[in-house]
């Protein structure tokens, strides 16, 4: 029974004919006063690699447990493939989860805990035996079967309680901090394998995580959670780049955030105040704010640059001085704190183009920091 | 090196000595050949073949082991709904409640416990005409309702301990919820069952107090007969048959010892092999 073979569009939510997979229309779930998921609605489309993206608390893991079907819903619905889950109980539901602790049953070898899924829709002996070593092969633990889950390692753990989830081939997997136990080297190598497997069954994943780093290498969207809301939901890259709250700007990846006024709004650009940067910003697109409103710029480090000569195309905006405090050096690149003359300390990364004993720029150095138009973003609230 | 200092010694050799030298005493007294158990008469066997001709002393033994094995499995299965009910219902209504009353018997004195026992059967004889008069079943209800208390304790202790998402997984990939207790969770938790069984037995065995209350004529369980033949002033045939529970008890703890000595070992092997093959 494998899944039809169909074409995934590269961008689905951006395709008015698709329908979504997985519909969550307003829900909210209440543990007595406090409200752990606040409100949200959310489409995810067939074969995407989904990422619930928050800190401890921000309601991804109550979200991801609604959709498995072990907590219900105080208000609101979930459809998946356009069936309504509300009166389903979790074994019924087309979703399978991988749990962070991996949850195997540690009285079963690794072939039982992963046949045991089978065993329950009452699938022939021969039809389990094969797709429990079509799944073995999948996560490269062909060897393993008879062993016990104390037996394994914690990767080799990772892996059959992923082979454990995907034998039933659901709908959709849910994925409960996949990488989260495991050391720092293994995790990037797991990242990509983890799409790989995905792009090759075509199951649609849902990933909670609160690590940016593993949501922006894996997932084709992140959706963005503080507090029981959904903060934002797009690609990696326009949650990186066009961050929709100062929240998330902050959340994923380091910025540098600088308070102003608004001064002039033209469609092309706006230019806003700022003594917090010492100087006028200047940005190559408009924003719908009235003039006067306070407002943040958010501007990401590795978009800045700094010289010691005030750079010949100087036309006074985006330009500030200050005095480098700190420098760290990470081989590929370099990383500056800059207290500007404002008192506000700014950080810069400069890649390290060049193999240089001597940095040009150290320590206590009067130095110009400039950016781009088109690199900061206008962040109300 | 530690330094051991001679009070420390001095402290654990007191120690040990009282709580061993009673029953040393009493294996040497055993193979006492005078007939006054106080007085030393040279070795001999003759109370242990004594012992497998007095009849009264078998019947109550065998009787004994009958009540504690079954009342032992039906308060397991109890204990263990009750345990379940403590660990997995969340917090429902009157949970403290429910969680106290459960754990009362165990610091509830045994004549309380015996005495209301009594009562309820009495009353329960003259409403619904059952229990027929006191005997081997109402020792058996007896033991059960205050055993239970001790297994549900075990239970519950385990399954606190065991993570939840175990069961959860069964049920994610289909197990329904009766099914997951009797694949996932009993297999899981059986270890604290088997130890929750041997506890119970063992406290039924021992039982004096309860077991006096709710007896009949016909039902005279070993400690009872123990206890009233020492009224009458100790034979060393008691001797010999406290050696013998002596001897089972201590098999017993060195099978179970070398048991989980082998199984240590084998888990301690396991996961050396599991951390070479790392991947």
């Amino acid at each position: 029974m494998a899944q039809p073979n169909r074409k995934i569009t590269l961008q689905p939510w951006q395709d008015p004919k698709e329908q979504p997979y997985v519909r969550i229309e307003k829900v909210t779930k209440k543990f007595g006063d406090f409200t752990a998921v606040d409100d949200v609605s959310l489409s995810i489309y067939r074969g995407e690699l989904f990422s619930l993206l928050g800190g401890s608390g921000s309601g991804k893991t109550t979200l991801l447990r609604m959709l498995a079907g072990f907590e219900m819903p105080t208000s609101g619905k979930i459809f998946i493939d356009g069936v309504d889950m509300s009166n389903i109980p979790p074994y019924d539901r087309p979703v399978n989860m991988m749990f962070q602790s991996y949850a195997l049953f540690p009285h079963m070898s690794v072939e039982q805990n992963i046949a045991f899924g089978l065993k329950q829709d009452r699938v022939a002996r021969d039809e389990i035996k094969r797709r429990v070593a079509e799944v073995l092969e999948l996560v490269q633990l062909g060897g393993f079967a008879k062993r016990r889950p104390h037996q394994l390692s914690g990767g080799q753990r990772q892996r059959v309680a992923l082979a454990r989830s995907l034998v039933k081939r659901p709908k959709l997997l849910l994925l409960d901090e996949p990488l989260g136990a495991l050391d720092r080297r293994l995790r990037e190598r797991t990242q990509f394998e983890l799409v790989n497997i995905q792009e090759q069954v075509g199951i649609t994943f849902v990933i909670v995580t609160h690590d940016q780093e593993e949501a922006m290498t894996m997932s084709s969207r992140i959706a963005v959670m503080n507090n029981g809301w959904i903060t934002q939901v797009g690609t990696p890259a326009e949650v990186y780049e066009y961050p929709a709250t100062k929240f998330v700007a902050e959340f994923v990846g380091s910025v540098n955030m600088f308070a102003g006024r608004i001064l002039e709004d033209e469609p092309d650009h706006v230019l806003i105040q700022s003594e917090e940067a010492g100087c006028d910003l200047y940005i190559n697109h408009g924003v719908p704010v009235p003039l006067g409103t306070p407002v943040s710029v958010a501007v990401r480090p590795e978009k800045m640059a700094l010289s010691k000569e005030p750079p010949a195309t100087a036309t006074g905006r985006n330009l500030s001085q200050g005095t480098v405090r700190e420098i760290a050096y990470l081989g590929n690149l370099s990383i500056y704190l800059i207290e500007l003359d404002s008192g506000k300390m700014v950080r810069v990364t400069q890649p390290n183009f060049s193999r240089l004993t001597e940095m040009p720029i150290t320590w206590e150095d009067r130095v110009y920091v400039t950016w781009h138009p088109f690199a900061g973003v206008v962040l109300t609230q | 090196m530690m330094r051991r200092s001679s009070f420390v010694l001095g402290v654990m050799a007191f120690g040990y000595a009282f709580l061993y030298v009673p029953i040393i005493l009493l294996i040497i007294y055993s193979f006492n050949e005078s007939r006054l158990v106080t007085v030393w008469g040279g070795w001999s066997t003759k109370w242990y073949v004594g012992l497998l001709h007095n009849q009264q002393m078998l019947s109550a033994a065998w009787l004994s082991l009958r009540i504690a094995a079954i009342s032992a499995t039906f308060s397991v299965a109890l204990g263990t709904l009750a345990g379940m009910a403590m660990a997995r219902f969340g917090r429902f209504r009157g949970r403290v409640l429910f969680g106290g009353m459960i754990t009362a018997p165990l610091v509830m004195p045994e004549v309380i416990t015996g005495l209301s026992l009594l009562l309820l059967f009495v009353s329960l004889e003259q409403l619904i005409g059952w229990p027929e008069g006191r005997g081997i079943t109402t020792i058996t209800i007896a033991h059960v309702t205050f055993t239970m208390a001790f297994v549900a304790v075990i239970v519950q202790s385990r399954l606190v301990s065991l993570d939840e998402s175990i069961e959860e997984a069964a049920m994610d990939l289909g197990a329904r919820p009766a099914k997951i207790f009797f694949v996932i969770t009993l297999p899981i938790i059986s270890p604290a069952i088997v130890s929750g069984w041997l506890l119970a037995f063992t406290l039924s065995l021992d039982d004096l107090v309860i077991a006096s209350f709710v007896s009949g004529p016909a039902s005279t369980t070993l400690p009872m007969v123990i206890f009233s033949s020492v009224r009458l002033g100790v034979t060393p045939e008691i001797n010999a048959l406290a050696t013998i529970i002596v001897a089972l008890v201590t098999t017993g703890i060195i099978v179970a010892g070398v048991m989980m000595a082998r199984q240590e070992r084998i888990r301690r092997i396991d996961e050396q092999m599991a951390a070479s093959s790392n991947g």
